[in-house]
C-alpha cells in the first residue's frame, strides 16, 4: 500500500508548479534532427520554386538516388559519431571493398558472389582494425583513421595496378553471378511510371534498422553512453571496447553495401576514387544533428542530412545554375547546422 | 547485535562477524597495498564491511582514498594483501567483475552520461530486455516505470524521467546514482565523496540516503574528508594519511572531536590559530579556534592510549 502511495504522489507532482506541460511542438524542438528537418523543408521549397523540373517525379527520383548513395554511408557514420568517434577512411574503404570484389573474382575467375562475400569480410575487417587500434592505442580516431585512409588509398592504387595492370578494375560484366548481383545491388523499381533505384530502399531500410537499434536496444543505449561519457559507461559495466569496434564494423558494412552498388552499377571501379567522400558522410551526419563530440544524434538525422545534400547537389543542376556554387552551399549549411547543434547541446547541459 | 558491543579487536580479526552472525565479513581488506611504478599510493590497509553497517574512509586530499575504492571497484588491482568477499579471496580485473560480485560504486563524477535521459542512465549497462534473438529489445516502459518508482521510494520527487540527467542538481544526481546501485542488488555500496560538492541541506539529504541504503541491508563504504558528515552515519572509521592507515575505530571507541583531531592533527590546527592571531584576525574567531585546538588536543591524546591503533 505504501509503495503505491509513494509511487502516486510524485506522479501527481509531475503536473505541479515546476514543470509546465510541454506542448508537442516544444517536444519536437528537442529532437536532434529538427534543425536538419527545417533546413530540408526550406531547401525543398526553395528549389521547387526556382525550378519547375525539380518537383517532377523523375527528377525527384534522381535526387533520392543521389541522397541514397551518401545516405547509406551516413547511417554508419552517424552511429559512429554518436558513439564519439569518426572515420576518415570511409570514402576510400568503399572503393577498397568494390575493388576487392571485382579483382578477386576476375583474377581467380570465380563467381562474382565469392568476391562479394570476400569484400564483406574485408570491409568488416577494415572496421575492426580501425576500432581495435583505436581502443588499443587510445589515440584520437582522427589520427588512426587518417592513417587508414592514406594506407587504403595507396593499397587501392598499388594493388589494382599490380593485379589488373591499370588504374581501374577490369570489367566483370560478363562473369558468372554478375546479373544476379546487379539485381541485388543496383537495380530499379518502377513505381507509377518512375524508375526508383533500389539503393533508395536499401537506404531507408538501413535507417530504420539503425534507428531501432539506437533507440530500442541496449546496444543503442551503449552507443549513446560511450559517446556521451566513455569513462562513466565503463564504470557501470558497458563493454566500451566492443561497442566502439562494433560501430567501426557497422561503418564497414555500410561501405560494403555502397561499394557493391558502385561496382555493379558501373561494372568497373576507378582505383583512385572515393577520396574526399568521407567528408560528405560526416557532413551529412553533422547536418543531421549528430554532435562531433558524441553522445547525441539520430540515424534519421543523418538521413535528412544526406537528403539535404542530394537536394542541393541536384537542385543546383535543375535550377540551371553553375555547379561551382554547390560547395559554397554545402559549407554554409554545415556551419549553420553545427551552430544549431551547439545551441541544442548547451540547452540540454545547462538549462 | 549492538554496535557498541563490538570490540576493536574483533573488528580487526577476520573471524565471526558479531553484527550479522555470519562467519565472515561481507567484504574485507587485509594489508592491502598498491603502487604505481615506484610511487606507493597505498599500503597496509585493513578494513571490513558488513551488511547494514557503514564503514567510513576518512582522509585528506591525496590520502589514498581514491586508490582504495578503485581497488575495491575493480578499476585497479592491488599488489599486496588480500581482498575478500564473503571470505573468498578475489582480485577484480574489471568494474564489471566487481559489479557481478555485488559491489556498486557511486563515483564522485557519478558515472552518469549527462546528455542521456534519467531512465537510460538508471539502467545503463544493465538494461531490461524483452523478445528473443535478433528482436531482443529494451523494455522501455518497464524501465521508465521502475526508474520512477525506485526514485520515489528513495524520496526523490522527479519531474520527468525523460529529461537529460545533466539537468538535475548535484544532490539529485547523487541520489539517482545511489538508487541505481540499490536497485541492482548491490551488496556493497561505495560512495566516493558524495557530499563534497554539495551544500549543507543537500548533504543532509544524501546522508539520509546513506542511512536508507544501510537499513536496506547494504554494506556501505562512505568515503569523505568531512568527519562531521562521517560521524553521524558511520559505524566504523578508517583513517588514511599519505597512503597509510593511521587508525581504524569502532564508533564507540572514538568521538567526533577525536576523529577530527586525528584527521587534521592537533598541531596543525594550533598552527592555524597562531597564524590567524599574527594576522590580527578577528578576536572572536581566534578565540574560537583556540578553544577548538584546546578541545581537540585534549581529546586526541586520550584515545591513543586507551584504544589500540591499527597501523
Amino acid at each position: 500500500m505504501t509503495a503505491t502511495n509513494t509511487l502516486k504522489r510524485p506522479a501527481a507532482a509531475i503536473k505541479d508548479e515546476r514543470i509546465g506541460k510541454r506542448n508537442p511542438l516544444q517536444k519536437l524542438l528537442g529532437r536532434p534532427e529538427v534543425g536538419a528537418l527545417v533546413g530540408a523543408i526550406v531547401l525543398f521549397i526553395f528549389f521547387a520554386s526556382v525550378s519547375q523540373t525539380f518537383i517532377q517525379p523523375n527528377a525527384f527520383a534522381t535526387v533520392l538516388y543521389g541522397s541514397s548513395t551518401i545516405g547509406i554511408m551516413a547511417v554508419g557514420v552517424s552511429l559512429l559519431m554518436i558513439g564519439g568517434e569518426f572515420d576518415l577512411s570511409t570514402g576510400v574503404a568503399v572503393i577498397s571493398s568494390a575493388l576487392t570484389a571485382s579483382m578477386f573474382s576476375w583474377y581467380f575467375s570465380v563467381n562474382v558472389w565469392v568476391g562479394v562475400v570476400l569484400a564483406l569480410v574485408v570491409s568488416l575487417g577494415i572496421g575492426y582494425i580501425n576500432g581495435w587500434i583505436l581502443m588499443k592505442t587510445k589515440l584520437p580516431s582522427f589520427i588512426v583513421t587518417l592513417a587508414t585512409f592514406l594506407m587504403l588509398t595507396g593499397l587501392n592504387l598499388g594493388l589494382t595496378r599490380l593485379i589488373g595492370g591499370g588504374v581501374s578494375s577490369p570489367s566483370i560484366s560478363s562473369m558468372d553471378g554478375f546479373v544476379s548481383a546487379k539485381a541485388v545491388f543496383s537495380s530499379s523499381v518502377n513505381i507509377g511510371g518512375v524508375d526508383v533505384k533500389n539503393t533508395v530502399f536499401i537506404w531507408i531500410a538501413l535507417v530504420a534498422v539503425a534507428s531501432w537499434v539506437l533507440l530500442r536496444t541496449k546496444v543503442g543505449n551503449w552507443i549513446f553512453a560511450v559517446g556521451g561519457d566513455e569513462n562513466a559507461a565503463r564504470a557501470v559495466g558497458v563493454p566500451v571496447k566492443a561497442t566502439k569496434i562494433g560501430l567501426f564494423m557497422a561503418v564497414g558494412f555500410c561501405g560494403w553495401v555502397l561499394g557493391m552498388h558502385n561496382l555493379f552499377a558501373f561494372d568497373a571501379v576507378q582505383s583512385g576514387e572515393g577520396v574526399g567522400n568521407e567528408f560528405l558522410y560526416i557532413i551529412a551526419a553533422v547536418i543531421g544533428g549528430c554532435l562531433l563530440t558524441g553522445g547525441y544524434g539520430s540515424a534519421v538525422g543523418g538521413a535528412i542530412g544526406a537528403f539535404i545534400f542530394g537536394m542541393a547537389n541536384k537542385g543546383i543542376v535543375y535550377a540551371q545554375w553553375n555547379p561551382d556554387w554547390f560547395k559554397f552551399f554545402l559549407g554554409l549549411m554545415l556551419l549553420l547546422a553545427t551552430i544549431v547543434n551547439l545551441i541544442v547541446k548547451r540547452r540540454a547541459e545547462l538549462k | 547485535m549492538n554496535a557498541k558491543q563490538i570490540d576493536q579487536q574483533t573488528l580487526l580479526r577476520n573471524e565471526a562477524d558479531p553484527l550479522t552472525h555470519t562467519p565472515v565479513h561481507l567484504l574485507s581488506l587485509e594489508g592491502v597495498g598498491k603502487h604505481y611504478g615506484n610511487i606507493v599510493a597505498l599500503r597496509d590497509v585493513t578494513m571490513a564491511v558488513d551488511n547494514g553497517r557503514v564503514t567510513c574512509v576518512l582522509g585528506d586530499n591525496g590520502a589514498g582514498k581514491s586508490t582504495l575504492i578503485k581497488i575495491i571497484a575493480g578499476l585497479h588491482q592491488h599488489d599486496e594483501g588480500a581482498l575478500q568477499i564473503m571470505g573468498e579471496e578475489r582480485k577484480f580485473t574489471s568494474p564489471r567483475e566487481a559489479l557481478d560480485a555485488g559491489i556498486a560504486t557511486v563515483y564522485q563524477d557519478l558515472a552518469v552520461v549527462p546528455l542521456m535521459p534519467i531512465w537510460r542512465n538508471f539502467f545503463l549497462g544493465s538494461e531490461l530486455t524483452t523478445g528473443k534473438g535478433p528482436f531482443q529489445r529494451m523494455d522501455v516502459q518497464a524501465m521508465k516505470d521502475i526508474t520512477k518508482k525506485e526514485l520515489a521510494d528513495m524520496g526523490i520527487d522527479l519531474r520527468d524521467v525523460e529529461q537529460p540527467i545533466g539537468q538535475l542538481s548535484g544532490g539529485e544526481r547523487q541520489c539517482v546514482a545511489i538508487a541505481r546501485a540499490v536497485y541492482f542488488g548491490a551488496k556493497v555500496l561505495i560512495l566516493d565523496e558524495p557530499t563534497a560538492a554539495l551544500g549543507v541541506k543537500q548533504s543532509g539529504v544524501v546522508l539520509r540516503y546513506i542511512l536508507q541504503a544501510r537499513d536496506r541491508g547494504l554494506g556501505v563504504i562512505f568515503i569523505t574528508h568531512n568527519p562531521h558528515h562521517a560521524f553521524p552515519v558511520g559505524d566504523r572509521f578508517l583513517l588514511l594519511k599519505r597512503g597509510k592507515s593511521i587508525g581504524y575505530y569502532d564508533k564507540k571507541d572514538i568521538s567526533l572531536d577525536e576523529l577530527t583531531a586525528q584527521m587534521a592533527g592537533g598541531a596543525e590546527l594550533a598552527e592555524l590559530a597562531h597564524e590567524l592571531e599574527q594576522l590580527g584576525g578577528h578576536g572572536d574567531v581566534v578565540k574560537e579556534v583556540q578553544a577548538e585546538v584546546a578541545d581537540v588536543t585534549h581529546s586526541a591524546e586520550t584515545p591513543r592510549e586507551s584504544s589500540p591503533r591499527h597501523a
